[in-house]
């Protein structure tokens, strides 16, 4: 065994890296729980975002519009949900089991021919000067845009939350949709952009998947981060913050577990394979102990009946 | 207690909740155009205004009785609203007048709600106008009418549970100052109405009473001319009705309108000073409620005469259900304990246990019911210990009860009358044989109590949830009750059920005491004890009063029991 291997600023770059696809589809995801639709489809979502990012950013050789693609990809996936769901008041669970299987089958569909492509590389930012600092610099100013804009995402999400008029009609029409159906808000408008909020932040996740991470396109490659990021909403008790916690939590250990696989520690691989899953979902059961609750209205149909 | 009752709502009422007189026809028509045609509908605008004044002018110390009436506030002209199959509102027209409280009667289904959703733009009329302030009001959307000053109340509270106070009345505002300035302005408002509110506490955590705080303060933050309310005190104690009056007299007192919804007839009675009463989505007349009894109210809301429930001579029997130093802790962080509570339910009686909410009420229920079990021998039928029974072994033996939640409770809302029937009466009714149901049986069953029971409902394979409250409540009653009980326990049997309904299930608890069933009612509507049951006891802290015989009961020594006055004759000093 041979710990010395593993270098702790490598692991802690690396594990804001590999957080950064299920942070972004779990920030959707808590938006459109938040407004009490429970979309299921985030799988699906995810890998369609990965295809669409894949094939754009191949064909223009841009990155930047590969992202933007993606994030329309999985928008408009998630509108198919929001159709059936909110117009034609279809069940949200099996609405979003089928999303997430007409997505898996899509984005095999639309990814023939980018088998063993290599993507155009996505340059890191390297921020002069602070990208130089030791140890601070790699772990935190030496990554992409994404990462950045991931984060700046958490911070948005929960002002606009906590302290926006938006925000609170959200969480108004999320915990009790008669209520703010007979108070005149537009209940099915705001889950309508919430539910393609949602779709177009899990499309980006896929895309830093297919893109940055791996980074190229193999069937099936989201893998079920779409799962954890609909598990890390629920035990992150709808909150931002601890969203990106748990992402972290799952990333660190994921790149840590596959740091030790190497070195000879005497776990069997299966073990230490489970142990990000394991980990992150019992600090998380731990930490939701508080009285928190799910939006009152999450997963019910709403019909504007008299 | 009859002296009182008669002081207090003046002399010629003989009226449905109160009198223990047999009925004796109103001597004031509701409706003065037509003396002899109460039910005719009104082809113009109602009443008067003159009229009125004459009215309301004999006395009544009433909020805005003195006001000068000009033009009215609002005018409602022909309105119509049609749903596929019901016509909900059909011509209704009336005017509210600034500073009066306008109530608005009916019986569930008369097409209340569907009117004042249309004033508060929540439904578009399909005809008709209205006019506020004499300019045509046209509300296309709730926000349109708080703009216009139009406020309202709901009556299953439109409230976020896990939002803060502060929270939940910037949703219901128009353009919301920044919180804290908000958080001072619901503090400031609160205290000058006398309804003292904490901003920033999470309305999950508030009571019934204060929740309607909340909605009312939110309400007043935008000054609203007209505040509508709907069933505003069918969720609260006497006592926080007695402060919302206080709240609306005030609020009268500053040029508010009012149009107040309820079926409460004694409560309309002191507080409105007119009354519009719906019947099957038509007008069908404007009354002064203070100079109507309120049985010629309830008539004019059935549209037909019914007749109040006949007292009877109790021929009381054996003792059947015998309660002996029953206590029980408390179920919930929120519940009562039960302590010591002793009573013999004899056959043929109805024994009515009276008590503000909350006092242990649905403890004393569970525990009848067997839903909380007791020592053995702390509850005893026909002197067989059951206290450990569960609740079907305790069907089986003859005891019955129906909790006072119908929906949710008594009865499962999504599934249909009949597997409701099977929930109570697989056993006792046979309707499962070797665990396998005998639908058919289960059907005939469910048949038989819709129509023992009047229940109003396209069949017995309709969903609880689709009945209105009054014909659930008397499927839930009449359930249990026609599996001919030993003893039935009732938890109240007649809340938020219309008139006519109400008469009715009190009539048939009547009539199964005297055919030698053992009733206990528990209930919160003193009069409705009064009228029916032989004896009174009340729960108060979880501690059940002396029994007394309710014909020798006044008023005063029923405030005393309620008030936890365990010795009635150290009180009358």
């Amino acid at each position: 065994m041979d710990l010395s291997a593993i270098d702790p600023t490598l692991l802690l770059a690396s594990l804001i890296v590999a957080s950064t696809p299920i942070l972004l589809a779990a920030l959707g995801e808590l938006v459109v729980e938040r407004a009490g639709v429970l979309n299921l489809g985030v799988e699906g979502m995810m890998i369609t975002g990965a295809i669409c990012g894949f094939a754009i950013a191949v064909n223009t050789g841009s990155p930047v519009i590969g992202f933007v693609a993606a994030a329309f990809g999985g928008a408009i996936l998630s509108l198919l949900f929001a159709l059936l769901t909110q117009f034609a008041l279809a069940n949200q669970v099996a609405s979003g089991l089928a999303l997430t299987l007409f997505g898996l089958g899509l984005s095999a569909l639309l990814g023939q021919g980018y088998q063993g492509i290599k993507p155009p590389p996505t340059r890191s930012l390297d921020i002069p000067v602070l990208s130089d600092i030791p140890v601070l610099g790699p772990i935190l100013f030496s990554h992409d845009l994404m990462v950045y804009l991931a984060l700046a995402l958490v911070a948005a999400v929960w002002a606009m939350l906590k302290y926006t008029r938006a925000g609170l009609i959200l969480r108004a029409v999320g915990e009790n949709h008669d209520a703010a159906h007979a108070l005149g808000y537009k209940v099915v408008r705001v889950r309508l952009l919430a539910i393609l909020f949602g779709g177009a932040c899990a499309g980006l996740g896929g895309a830093y998947l297919s893109l940055v991470r791996v980074p190229q396109w193999t069937e099936g490659m989201t893998a079920g981060s779409g799962w954890i990021a609909l598990a890390l909403v629920v035990f992150a008790s709808w909150k931002a913050g601890r969203v990106l916690l748990g992402a972290w939590l799952f990333g660190g250990i994921s790149v840590l577990q596959l740091n030790l696989q190497p070195t000879g520690i005497p776990i069997p691989v299966e073990y230490l394979s489970m142990s990000p899953y394991l980990i992150t979902i019992l600090v998380l059961v731990i930490m939701s102990g508080d009285k928190s609750r799910a939006p009152g209205s999450l997963g019910r149909t709403f019909h504007a009946s008299q | 207690m009859d002296a009182k009752m008669d002081e207090s709502g003046g002399t010629a009422h003989t009226d449905t909740l109160s009198s223990t007189a047999p009925f004796a026809k109103p001597d004031i028509c509701p409706n003065p155009h037509h003396p002899d045609r109460p039910d005719a509908a009104y082809p113009t605008p109602p009443i008067a205004v003159p009229a009125r004044l004459a009215l309301t002018g004999t006395g009544t110390a009433k909020p805005g009785g003195q006001r000068r009436v000009t033009e009215p506030l609002l005018s409602i002209d022909g309105l119509t609203k049609a749903y596929p199959g019901v016509v909900a509102n059909e011509d209704v027209s009336f005017d509210i007048h600034a500073g009066e409280v306008h109530a608005l009667l009916g019986e569930n289904g008369a097409g209340k709600s569907t009117l004042v959703k249309m004033i508060y733009g929540l439904v578009k009329p399909d005809s008709g106008t209205m006019h506020l302030h004499g300019s045509p009001f046209a509300p296309s959307e709730p926000s349109d009418a708080r703009r216009h000053g139009v406020a309202m109340v709901f009556q299953h509270f439109s409230l976020f549970d896990a939002l803060t106070v502060a929270e939940n009345v910037a949703l219901g505002m128009e353009t919301p100052p920044p919180m804290r300035t908000l958080a001072a302005r619901i503090r400031e408002v609160s205290e000058t109405y006398g309804l003292p509110l904490d901003p920033g506490r999470t309305v999950g955590d508030l009571s019934a009473g204060e929740r309607q705080r909340v909605e009312i303060i939110r309400c007043l933050l935008q000054d609203p001319r007209l505040l509508i309310m709907d069933e505003p005190t069918s969720v609260l104690t006497p006592q926080e009705v007695a402060i919302l009056f206080k709240t609306l007299q005030k609020l009268t007192s500053e040029g508010v309108a009012i149009l107040y919804i309820s079926h409460k007839l004694e409560e309309i009675r002191t507080l409105c000073n007119r009354a519009t009463v719906l019947r099957r989505g038509r007008n069908v007349g404007t009354c002064d409620p203070a100079q109507t009894t309120a049985h010629a109210m309830a008539e004019m809301m059935v549209g037909s005469a019914f007749e109040t429930p006949a007292r009877r001579d109790t021929k009381t029997g054996a003792p059947r259900l015998t309660l002996d130093a029953l206590s029980v802790r408390a179920p919930s962080a929120f519940g009562t304990a039960l302590r010591d509570v002793s009573l013999t339910l004899h056959a043929g009686e109805i024994l009515g246990i009276g008590g503000v909410a909350g006092n242990g009420q649905d403890e004393l229920l569970a525990a009848l019911s067997g839903e909380l079990p007791v020592t053995p021998d702390a509850l005893r039928l026909d002197d067989k210990p059951i206290g450990r029974l569960p609740p079907q072994a305790r069907r089986d033996l003859g005891l019955f009860a129906a909790p006072e939640e119908r929906l949710g409770h008594a009865a499962a809302p999504e599934m249909s009358l009949t597997e409701n029937s099977l929930l109570t009466g697989a056993t006792k009714q046979n309707l499962s044989n070797r665990g396998f149901l005998n639908w058919p049986r289960a059907q005939s069953f469910a048949e038989k109590v819709i129509a023992a029971f009047d229940v109003r409902t396209p069949g017995p394979n309709t969903a609880a949830r689709a009945l209105s409250g009054g014909n659930l409540q008397k499927f839930v009653i009449g359930r249990e009750m026609a599996h001919d009980p030993e003893a039935l326990i009732v938890n109240q049997p007649t809340w938020g059920v219309d008139a006519a309904a109400a008469a009715f299930i009190r009539q048939a608890l009547m009539d199964l005491a005297a055919k030698g069933a053992a009733i206990l009612v528990i209930s919160q509507d003193l009069d409705e004890l009064m009228q029916i049951s032989d004896r009174f006891a009340a729960l108060n802290a979880g501690r059940l009063s002396d029994i007394h015989p309710t014909a020798d009961l006044t008023t005063e020594q029923v405030g005393l029991m309620m008030g936890g006055a365990h010795d009635m004759e150290v009180a009358h000093v």
